[in-house]
């Protein structure tokens, strides 16, 4: 091991415990949320994160692409554990649900256009889209009032569902153009 | 093969653009997914709603999409290529931003690319609702979902499931 400033907690911390520990968020988080599970887990059950450190690495997962909880898992497997520890975190967290949607991917696929799973599919799909509204809804929290993030928000959903431009074009219009607008206050 | 090569590609490159969570490139993954791998919307809804109700990170539906295309290796590229890239990414972010600390850049960034991330979910929220609101009962089913998911703490699987057994016996029987 090369970097010898780790401390006694950073060594306390087992592989297998981290593995674990994410193996059981990634099976119990029903129904998203999968953040605040990670939270209760870093911060309160095993201490492994402070509320800072915590915060930070999440502004890191925000802002970085991937998924938060994936990059969250990424972020504080190294912090414990480095490199190994980044590894085991991540697959811990997906592998419950990958095996799940598996399961579930198969009987779907060998039962494509059964009648019945096509009606109950269909309530599913609609709910689905209820809860990602709610998700959009909860997650733009402040900025649905705040005019200078709807002059982002608007122009993004325009360019990318109406325009029909491609996301990688929508970035690189929009990207300049807000980080411009959000660029950092010259301090006097 | 050639199906393997390009599912690594679409996903690799999802992976890369997916600023503020999956659900942002999911009209992005929609569009694809219809041109290079002949998956229609419809059926791009029904995995997307099976992996709602999965546990772990809500992106995962993707291997199903790697499956229904070329199988189990299909579902490991995919898991391979939609994971990878971003997790080094942010691996490599995280070290190098251990090193310099704060900027009031990174704050600019970040808060910038806050709103961007939001349109494009409400993009997701419009491509999903495309293809999944079809009738006045669909269209009823979601608004019910919303309304719960908002207003209630019940979790949000139970919210689908009913959704589902509800759609079933309206549909079935209406």
């Amino acid at each position: 091991m090369s970097s010898t400033n780790l401390t006694d907690k950073k060594l306390s911390v087992s592989l297998y415990d981290l593995f674990f520990q994410f193996l059981l968020i990634g099976a119990i988080s029903f129904g998203g949320g999968i953040i605040a599970y990670e939270r209760i887990l870093l911060i309160e059950k095993r201490c492994w994160l402070t509320a800072d450190e915590f915060m930070g690495y999440l502004a890191i997962s925000q802002t970085m692409p991937g998924l938060n909880s994936v990059n969250l898992a990424v972020l504080t497997g190294d912090h414990l554990r480095g490199m190994l520890g980044a590894f085991v975190a991540t697959i811990g967290l997906i592998l419950p649900g990958s095996l799940f949607v598996l399961i579930i991917g198969v009987a779907y696929t060998s039962n494509t256009d059964h009648p019945l799973a096509n009606l109950i599919l269909s309530g599913v799909a609609a709910a689905a889209c209820g809860l990602l509204a709610a998700i959009t809804y909860r997650i733009g929290d402040e900025h649905w009032k705040h005019l200078k993030s709807l002059l982002i928000i608007v122009p993004t959903f325009i360019l990318m569902s109406l325009v029909k431009l491609s996301l990688p074009l929508v970035l690189l219009i929009m990207a300049p153009i807000a980080i411009y607008m959000y660029r950092p206050r010259v301090s006097s | 093969m050639s199906h393997l090569v390009s599912l690594a590609l679409s996903f690799g490159l999802l992976s890369l653009l997916a600023v503020g969570g999956g659900t942002a490139v999911l009209p992005e993954m929609q569009t694809l997914l219809a041109h290079q791998f002949g998956i229609d919307h419809l059926r791009f809804v029904h995995i997307y709603s099976i992996g709602q109700i999965a546990p772990g990170p809500n992106m995962l539906m993707v291997l199903v999409i790697g499956f229904q295309v070329a199988g189990l290796v299909g579902a490991g590229v995919v898991l391979l290529s939609f994971f990878l890239p971003s997790s080094i990414l942010c691996f490599y972010a995280g070290r190098i931003w251990n090193r310099f600390g704060e900027s009031p850049w990174r704050r600019s960034i970040q808060n910038a690319l806050e709103p961007i991330s939001i349109g494009l979910m409400a993009s997701g929220v419009y491509a999903v609702a495309k293809s999944s609101i079809v009738s006045p009962i669909t269209l009823g089913l979601a608004l019910i979902s919303l309304y719960f998911i908002l207003r209630t703490k019940i979790n949000p699987v139970f919210v689908i499931l009913g959704s589902g057994l509800l759609g079933f016996l309206l549909l079935k029987y209406l």
